[in-house]
C-alpha cells in the first residue's frame, strides 16, 4: 500500500437548504408553478368564457377575485395568465442561453478575428436598450409567441456570450486545458468537455435573473397589446384591461401586477441563492 | 541511421513581446534514443518548458517555431497543422505536468479523464475505454480503482494525482513521454515512489522519456543522457554520469556545485553568481561569460556553438579543460 494513500479531507458540504434566499425563492416559484400547472383543478371557470350578465363583479365566494369587464373569472385568468407567461419565459430563456454559450466559447477560446466579429455583434446589440428593441422587433414581426421567442433570442444571447467569453479567457490558461491539448483533443471537445463544465455555472446563475427580465418583457408586450393575442390570458393584457376600472375595481390591475412582482422576486432570490451557493465569500 | 524516437535539429522558438523578441529556444539540437531517457536541466527561464511545448505543438499564442526541425520517427512535426498533430499527440507522444492538481480537470471524474484518450484516439467504446482506465489505474498503483474511478481530482492526494497523470500519459501507448518537472510539487518520499514507477513503466513498455527538471539527483536516477540548457541554448550534452561527475561547462559545474549532495557533504553550497541574462538582448559571445569564473577575452566575442568531444559528449565552452580541472579539484578535496 503506497504511503500517500491518505485521502484529502472532504470539505464540509455547503447544503443548498442552508441558503435562506434560495429556499425562499424555490418556495415562491414552487408554489406558483404548482398553482399554474394545476390551474384546471383549482378553478372550474374557463378563463376565456365570457358572461356578459356578470361583468365587473367584486370579489366574493362565487368569483374569488371577481370578474372583469367581459364577465370572465379574474382568478382563473390570473392562474392561466401566470401559466402562459411563465411557460413562454422559461422557453424563451433557453435559446439565447444556448446560442450565447456557443458564441461566447468560440470568441473566448479562439480569440483573434472570431473574437472580434462576435464581440462587435455583442456591442451592437448592447448599444440599444433591451425593452425598446424587444418592442420594436415584436412590432415588426407581428404579435404572438413566436415573435417573442425570436426577439428575446436576438437580444438575449449577448449577455451569455459576454459572461462565457470572460470565463473561458481565464479558464483556457489553466494547465488542464494545456494537458487536454497535449492529449490531442480537438478544439471542440476541449471546449465542450473540459472548459464548459467549468464555466457554465456563471451562465446558469445569470439565466435566473434573465428569466425575470424575459417575464417583464412578455408582460410589457402584453400591456402594449403586442404579446399573446387576446383572448388568451396574459398578465400584461390583464393589467391593461383593468386600467380603465382602476378607481372602482382596483383588484383587476393590482393583483396581476402583484403576481408579476412575486414571480420576479422568487426568481431573483433563486439566482442570488445559487450565486451564494456556488461562489461563497464573493457576495 | 540511428534509432532515435525524437530528434530536434537546430530548433528555434521566438516569443513576440512588447519589449522585443525573446529568443526562448535558440538552436537546440537533441536526440532521444528509443527506449531511453534524456534529462534536460537548467535554471527557470532557460527554455526547457518552451522546448517541450514546441515539441508538442502547444506553444502559447505569442510564441512560434521560427526554424529547425522536430523529427518524430523521422517525420517533421513543425509544418503540421493542429488537426494532423492531434493524431500524434496522445497515441505517439504525451506529457506529464509539474502540478497534477491544475493539470487535471477539476469537474471531471478521474476515470473518465484517463479513458478520454483511448476513446478519442484508439476508437474504444465508452465501456472498453473505462476498462482500459481501470487497468491503467491498477498499473500505476492506485488502490481500489473501481471506487476511485468515480472520484474527482480534489479527492486525491498529490502523489495519487501524479499517478493519475502518468496513467493518462500512458493511456494510448505513446512512444515518448515528455515530463515537465513531474516530481517538483511532491514531497521527497512520494517523489521517489513516482520516479520508480515512471522508470519501471517506461522500461516495461519501451517508452522514451524527455525529463525536464532542475533536480540533479533526480536526473541521475531516471535518465541515461543529460542535456544542459542555459539562456535558450544547449551548453553541454552527454552521458548523465559523465556529465555530472566531470562537467565540461562551467554552468554545469555551477549547477553541480549548487546542488546539495549527501554522499559527501560540502561545507557550504556554492551558488552561481548573478542571474540569467535577458533573452531579448543576450550577451555577445558565450552567454554565460558574465557569470563565469573562467571567462577569457575570447569568450566575450566568439560565438559558442555546441562542439563534439571524444566519447560522444559535446560542450559549448571554449575552455572546458579548465572546468574539468576545477571539477577534479572538487573531487580531490576531502
Amino acid at each position: 500500500m503506497p504511503a500517500d494513500e491518505e485521502r484529502a479531507q472532504p470539505r464540509p458540504a455547503r447544503r443548498w437548504y442552508r441558503q435562506p434566499a434560495l429556499v425562499a425563492g424555490l418556495a415562491i416559484i414552487g408554489i406558483l408553478v404548482v398553482l399554474a400547472a394545476a390551474a384546471p383543478l383549482i378553478t372550474s371557470y374557463n378563463p376565456i368564457t365570457q358572461n356578459l350578465n356578470a361583468t365587473l363583479l367584486g370579489p366574493g365566494a362565487q368569483h374569488l377575485l371577481g370578474t372583469d369587464q367581459l364577465g370572465r373569472d379574474e382568478f382563473s385568468r390570473l392562474l392561466y395568465g401566470l401559466r402562459n407567461d411563465m411557460r413562454i419565459a422559461f422557453i424563451a430563456v433557453l435559446f439565447p442561453f444556448c446560442i450565447g454559450i456557443v458564441l461566447g466559447s468560440l470568441a473566448g477560446y479562439f480569440g483573434g478575428w472570431v473574437d472580434v466579429i462576435i464581440m462587435r455583434l455583442v456591442d451592437i446589440v448592447f448599444a440599444f436598450p433591451f425593452y425598446v428593441l424587444v418592442i420594436a422587433l415584436v412590432f415588426v414581426l407581428g404579435p404572438g409567441e413566436r415573435s417573442i421567442y425570436i426577439a428575446i433570442t436576438i437580444l438575449g444571447w449577448v449577455s451569455y456570450a459576454r459572461i462565457i467569453r470572460g470565463e473561458i479567457l481565464v479558464a483556457k490558461r489553466q494547465d488542464y486545458v494545456l494537458a487536454a491539448q497535449s492529449g490531442g483533443l480537438s478544439s471542440v471537445s476541449i471546449m465542450g468537455r473540459h472548459l464548459l463544465p467549468n464555466v457554465i455555472t456563471q451562465a446558469i446563475i445569470y439565466a435566473m435573473s434573465d428569466i425575470v427580465q424575459d417575464i417583464l418583457a412578455i408582460v410589457t408586450l402584453g400591456y402594449f397589446g403586442l404579446g399573446i393575442p387576446p383572448p388568451t390570458p396574459d398578465l400584461g393584457s390583464m393589467i391593461n384591461d383593468g386600467q380603465n376600472f382602476m378607481t372602482t375595481h382596483w383588484q383587476l390591475t393590482t393583483i396581476p401586477g402583484l403576481a408579476v412582482v412575486v414571480v420576479g422576486l422568487g426568481l431573483s432570490l433563486i439566482g442570488d441563492g445559487l450565486a451564494d451557493l456556488i461562489r461563497p465569500g464573493q457576495s | 541511421m540511428s534509432d532515435n524516437v525524437l530528434e530536434l535539429r537546430d530548433l528555434n522558438v521566438r516569443i513576440a513581446t512588447r519589449r522585443g523578441i525573446v529568443r526562448a529556444v535558440d538552436g537546440v539540437s537533441l536526440e532521444v534514443p528509443r527506449g531511453e531517457a534524456v534529462g534536460l536541466v537548467g535554471e527557470s527561464g532557460s527554455g526547457k518548458s518552451m522546448t517541450l511545448r514546441a515539441i508538442l505543438g502547444v506553444l502559447p499564442a505569442e510564441a512560434r517555431v521560427t526554424s529547425g526541425q522536430i523529427l518524430l520517427d523521422g517525420r517533421d512535426l513543425v509544418p503540421l497543422g493542429n488537426a494532423e498533430l492531434n493524431h500524434i499527440r496522445g497515441p505517439k507522444m504525451s506529457m506529464i505536468f509539474q502540478e497534477p492538481m491544475s493539470a487535471l480537470n477539476p469537474v471531471m471524474r478521474v476515470g473518465r479523464q484517463i479513458a478520454e484518450g483511448p476513446e478519442v484516439h484508439l476508437g474504444y467504446s465508452r465501456s472498453r475505454a473505462a476498462e482500459r482506465a481501470l487497468e491503467l489505474m491498477s498499473r500505476v498503483g492506485i488502490p481500489d480503482p473501481e471506487r476511485r474511478f468515480h472520484a474527482y481530482p480534489h479527492e486525491f492526494s498529490g502523489g495519487m494525482r501524479q499517478r493519475v497523470m502518468i496513467a493518462i500519459a500512458l493511456s494510448c501507448d505513446p512512444e515518448i513521454i515528455l515530463c515537465d518537472e513531474p516530481t517538483t510539487a511532491l514531497d521527497v518520499t512520494i517523489q521517489d515512489q513516482i520516479l520508480r514507477l515512471l522508470t519501471r513503466l517506461c522500461r516495461e513498455s519501451g517508452v522514451s522519456l524527455v525529463f525536464v527538471t532542475h533536480d540533479l539527483p533526480v536526473v541521475a536516477q531516471v535518465c541515461q543522457h543529460l542535456a544542459v540548457m542555459y539562456a535558450g541554448q544547449l551548453v553541454e550534452r552527454g552521458d548523465v554520469r559523465e556529465v555530472l561527475l566531470d562537467p565540461r561547462h562551467p554552468y554545469t559545474l555551477g549547477l553541480v556545485r549548487s546542488a546539495p549532495d549527501f554522499d559527501y557533504v560540502r561545507e557550504s553550497l556554492m551558488p552561481i553568481p548573478g542571474s540569467p541574462p535577458s533573452l531579448i538582448a543576450p550577451p555577445p559571445g558565450c552567454r554565460f561569460h558574465p557569470r563565469c569564473d573562467f571567462a577569457e577575452e575570447d569568450c566575450r566575442v566568439t560565438e559558442t556553438p555546441l562542439r563534439m568531444l571524444p566519447g560522444g559528449r559535446a560542450t559549448a565552452c571554449l575552455h572546458y579543460e579548465r572546468c574539468s580541472e576545477a571539477a577534479a579539484a572538487d573531487r580531490a578535496r576531502p
